[in-house]
């Protein structure tokens, strides 16, 4: 109940999230031309059909707030964590179904809150969703750093606390409801994915609590954690001492292991969707998991590398680009071990499983572009560019998305006991990918040209006025990959009321959910909670004779090892 | 009133979606791929690779004209551009076999019915492989990488450099030449007053030689080392044609150093610049605008505002003595600020 309420607000505010990418994307592709949807939504910061720089600011500040946390942490981790953990581990619910509601409610409470500063007079918050100070803390820079800002603050504040009660009740479940038999080693990855996901979601959103109330300190109490030595509109402000870079280091030591918080649930799900699909073990297990940890545990020494050009010490820009040339190496693993996993398999290609490869493939593209960024040398030119914005949609905002349309429509007969209409699944997934390739690829060039990010227009200089083309192709691509979700959309509410209903095991899979009835009913199962006896991956396994064991390709975890079969 | 248009239209479109699922619903078969599904979508993954490859070339070919132009204006700038080669060399040929692999794979073993998947779970000596080959990789990356970085940042041993002070405000860039004495007179928001906008302290006394410029000009060969200040919020002085940059931060002064080795006059004449040029000017014509000549900017690179996007100040990068002739035409503090 919970999965579903975290996925259809992620849902909502997604839906406002690639709007507000829709209409700022107007904006770079016909920067001379108006248009009535413009003015229709955006009011006065739309007047005449063309957006004000103030709004545009505020657009993008609020897309990538909403698109990281609102839909592709909460969303993403918050369903599937409440769904599949107690599900897959074998477990009536939740450690504490108390907690569990808590966060939903306080995510509830904080999305709403975003979702109301959209609308205040003096503008949303505007100072990119990194919101540095002082341009967030001083309403006299910008607009969008009054109210907006304020409730920007309270919202994450907010979010945060519900993020940590999600997140220690998936720890504390994991370990501790594992059903009889459930090892640590027979855990399905999505599991392990969503455990070290939330210990690092523990581990690092408090610092961003902390970063944040100095901030709101610093805008209302007259403190100085972040400011000094200011002169704005004509007067010198009081602040002393304070530095803004105090403020990144905060920022990013949840910034960066926000970008796996975000992606290991995307690697976990499809990990299992991909190898239930490909009738075949993911290749490698016990090296998943280990380049998971590897990952979680790189990833909260790599913050600095958003920082090599702030005017930090050049020598801690060494030591990180040292750390985060080293998440290389896991995630040439990860992507090996996926190919391999599709090598000599027999692939049923459903909506769920594309959607996996598609994620395979934009992982490895958007991830490569990873070794110019993380090197501090490199970065000097690339640094904020729009080169930045390519990189990181492609690798964990694409990836991400595709992990989890992946999850929902491998896992929405467990969900709503129906089954998603496969055609609109294919449709949906075929515009999505080509669309997600038209809009991103182009964007490296633009980047690569040296136009910086979050520019409202690029034609105040002459040498960026030959990008006008490119960003034509980006428009039209993102316009209709945006319009296609609504296929999801349709599909999705749709397949609720009216779907075809689900069988018990639709996908022949081995995981425990699926020895759950159809309909959910309160404790998960009606009798015992079944014993486990093997590792989730046994697809196709074969006898000595070569022939497949029971004559399925598929062999449930509840299932006892058999006379003569090798336990993996 | 054209909200509420907007909102009956989407209505519309969704009350036609959900007719169209109805009948689609009618059909209830079965929601799991089938054979010929397999054999299709096999075909088109297929098809996405190839799509993906042809996107890739087609971009590697048109979009080489929009880029900056290949020679580095700056002689640190070359070591960057010379890692920079090796790192993409490296990513285009991963990119283009791990693509192949994925795309081929989903193909070649799309689903058929009767067939049986290898159950192949582990092999460490593959595992070792695809750990071991990219830790040497990267290795190598690393150490040259850490290389090229440590002599980019490095100012401490320039000879006779060019002290320049940069200053960043919403949104505006201002500059100050060291002077005479090559060094920069103090400066600190509480001494902004009047046509003294960079807040210098005129009781220091290296302040009064120090030459306020709206314009930068760089003596070509000779190391220029940039201090850069900000009065207000995080700006980035970015110069991506000496691939150069670094914030500027309230409160403190960053700093950011490199040899000009090309001439503003030398830049037109680049093969690259000129192809990007023409073809701006093509456009520009076509618009009835007039043409426009290279020049080397500054630009800001840290989101600062609403006029973020245009907060620019030109370059000029010219023979020494062009440089020397420059500077002397131009007023000091002291005759600015006292006159």
């Amino acid at each position: 109940m919970i999965a579903k309420q975290y996925l259809i607000t992620g849902m909502f505010m997604g839906v406002i999230g690639v709007f507000m990418s829709m209409l700022f994307r107007l904006q770079l592709a016909y920067p001379d031309q108006s248009f009535s949807i413009i003015e229709a939504f955006l009011g006065k910061g739309g007047e005449g059909g063309q957006m004000t720089p103030d709004m545009y600011m505020g657009l993008v500040t609020i897309h990538g707030t909403i698109m990281v946390f609102f839909v592709l942490t909460a969303g993403l981790s918050g369903t599937f964590s409440n769904l599949l953990i107690p599900l897959q581990i074998g477990a009536r619910d939740m450690a504490s179904g108390f907690l569990n509601m808590i966060s939903y409610w306080l995510f509830f409470l904080s999305s709403l809150i975003m979702f109301l500063s959209i609308f205040v007079h003096t503008g949303m918050a505007s100072a990119g969703w990194t919101i540095y100070p002082p341009l967030s803390a001083l309403p006299q820079a910008m607009s969008g750093s009054g109210l907006g800002m304020t409730l920007w603050l309270v919202s994450m504040a907010i979010f945060i606390a519900s993020s940590l009660m999600g997140s220690l009740n998936y720890i504390v479940t994991v370990l501790n409801l594992r059903t009889k038999g459930m090892k640590m080693t027979r855990l399905p990855l999505t599991i392990w994915a969503f455990l070290i996901t939330a210990i690092i979601g523990v581990i690092s959103f408090p610092v961003l609590l902390s970063a944040a109330l100095l901030l709101i300190f610093d805008r209302s109490m007259g403190t100085s954690f972040y400011l000094s030595d200011i002169f704005i509109q004509g007067e010198v402000l009081h602040y002393k001492g304070g530095s803004p870079i105090l403020f990144e280091h905060l920022f990013w030591f949840l910034g960066h292991p926000e970008v796996y918080i975000i992606l290991l649930p995307a690697l976990g799900i499809t990990s299992e969707v991909i190898s239930t699909n490909a009738r075949k073990p993911i290749f490698g297990y016990r090296a998943m998991i280990g380049s998971i940890m590897a990952i979680a545990f790189l990833s909260t020494v790599v913050w600095g590398h958003h920082m090599f050009v702030t005017g930090m010490n050049p020598f801690l820009g060494s030591v990180f680009t040292f750390t985060t040339l080293l998440i290389a190496i896991p995630s040439a693993v990860k992507a090996f071990n996926y190919i391999t996993t599709l090598w000599k398999g027999n692939l049923q290609l459903n909506p769920a499983m594309l959607f996996s490869i598609g994620m395979v493939s934009t992982f490895i593209t958007g991830g490569l572009t990873g070794l110019i960024l993380g090197d501090s040398a490199l970065d000097i030119n690339v640094h904020d560019t729009m080169f930045v914005v390519a990189h990181f949609h492609l690798v964990m905002g694409i990836s991400a998305l595709f992990g989890m349309f992946a999850g929902v429509y491998h896992w929405f007969p467990k969900m709503y006991g129906k089954m998603m209409n496969k055609d609109m699944g294919y449709l949906h997934f075929w515009i999505t990918a080509i669309s997600a390739y038209g809009v991103f690829f182009p964007m490296h060039f633009i980047g690569l040209a040296g136009l910086p990010r979050r520019y409202y227009s690029n034609s105040a200089f002459p040498m960026f006025e030959d990008l006008l083309h490119i960003n034509k192709v980006i428009t039209v691509f993102a316009l209709i990959g945006g319009l296609a979700q609504l296929i999801f959309l349709a599909n999705f509410f749709f397949s609720i009321g009216k779907g075809k209903k689900a069988i018990q095991n639709p996908w022949k899979g081995n995981t425990l959910e699926w020895t759950t009835p159809v309909e959910h009913m309160h404790g998960n199962w009606p009798g015992e909670i079944p014993e486990v006896h093997r590792w989730a991956y046994d697809y196709s396994k074969t006898d000595d004779n070569g022939e497949l064991w029971g004559g399925q390709d598929f062999t449930p975890q509840t299932l006892p090892i058999r006379k003569g079969e090798e336990e993996f | 009133m054209k909200a509420l248009f907007y909102i009956l239209i989407f209505f519309v479109i969704a009350t036609a979606f959900w007719q169209f699922f109805k009948l689609l619903g009618l059909t209830k078969k079965d929601q799991v791929a089938t054979a010929k599904e397999n054999d299709v979508n096999g075909w088109l993954m297929l098809g996405l690779g190839v799509f993906i490859y042809g996107l890739m070339a087609y971009s590697m070919v048109q979009g080489r004209v929009v880029l900056l132009p290949q020679l580095s204006a700056s002689l640190e700038g070359q070591d960057i551009d010379k890692l920079f080669v090796i790192t993409m060399g490296l990513i285009i040929f991963v990119q283009f076999v791990t693509q192949f692999l994925i795309y081929y794979f989903t193909f070649k073993y799309r689903g058929v019915e009767g067939r049986k998947a290898v159950f192949y779970a582990d092999s460490h000596k593959l595992e070792m492989w695809w750990t071991v080959a990219p830790t040497v990789v990267l290795s190598v990356l690393i150490i040259y990488g850490l290389w090229t970085w440590n002599n980019v940042q490095d100012l401490s041993n320039a000879e006779n450099p060019l002290i320049i002070e940069v200053y960043a405000k919403q949104f505006q860039w201002e500059a100050r030449y060291a002077g005479a004495d090559n060094e920069l007179g103090l400066g600190h928001v509480n001494f902004i007053k009047g046509i003294n906008t960079m807040g210098v302290d005129m009781t220091d006394k290296n302040a009064a030689d120090d030459i306020p410029v709206r314009e930068l000009h760089l003596p070509k060969g000779r190391k220029v080392i940039f201090k850069f200040r900000s009065q207000d919020v995080l700006h980035s002085a970015y110069m991506p044609h000496f691939r150069a940059q670094i914030n500027c931060v309230p409160g403190m002064t960053t700093s950011f150093g490199f040899t000009p080795t090309v001439t503003t006059a030398e830049m037109r004449l680049d093969e690259d610049t000129k192809a990007k040029f023409d073809a701006i000017n093509e456009l520009r014509a076509s618009k009835g605008i007039e043409s426009v000549e290279f020049d080397y900017l500054l630009l800001c690179n840290k989101i600062c505002g609403a006029s973020h996007y245009n907060m620019q100040m030109k370059v000029v990068v010219e023979e020494e003595e062009d440089f020397n002739n420059w500077l002397k035409e131009q007023k000091t503090l002291a005759q600015v600020v006292n006159n």
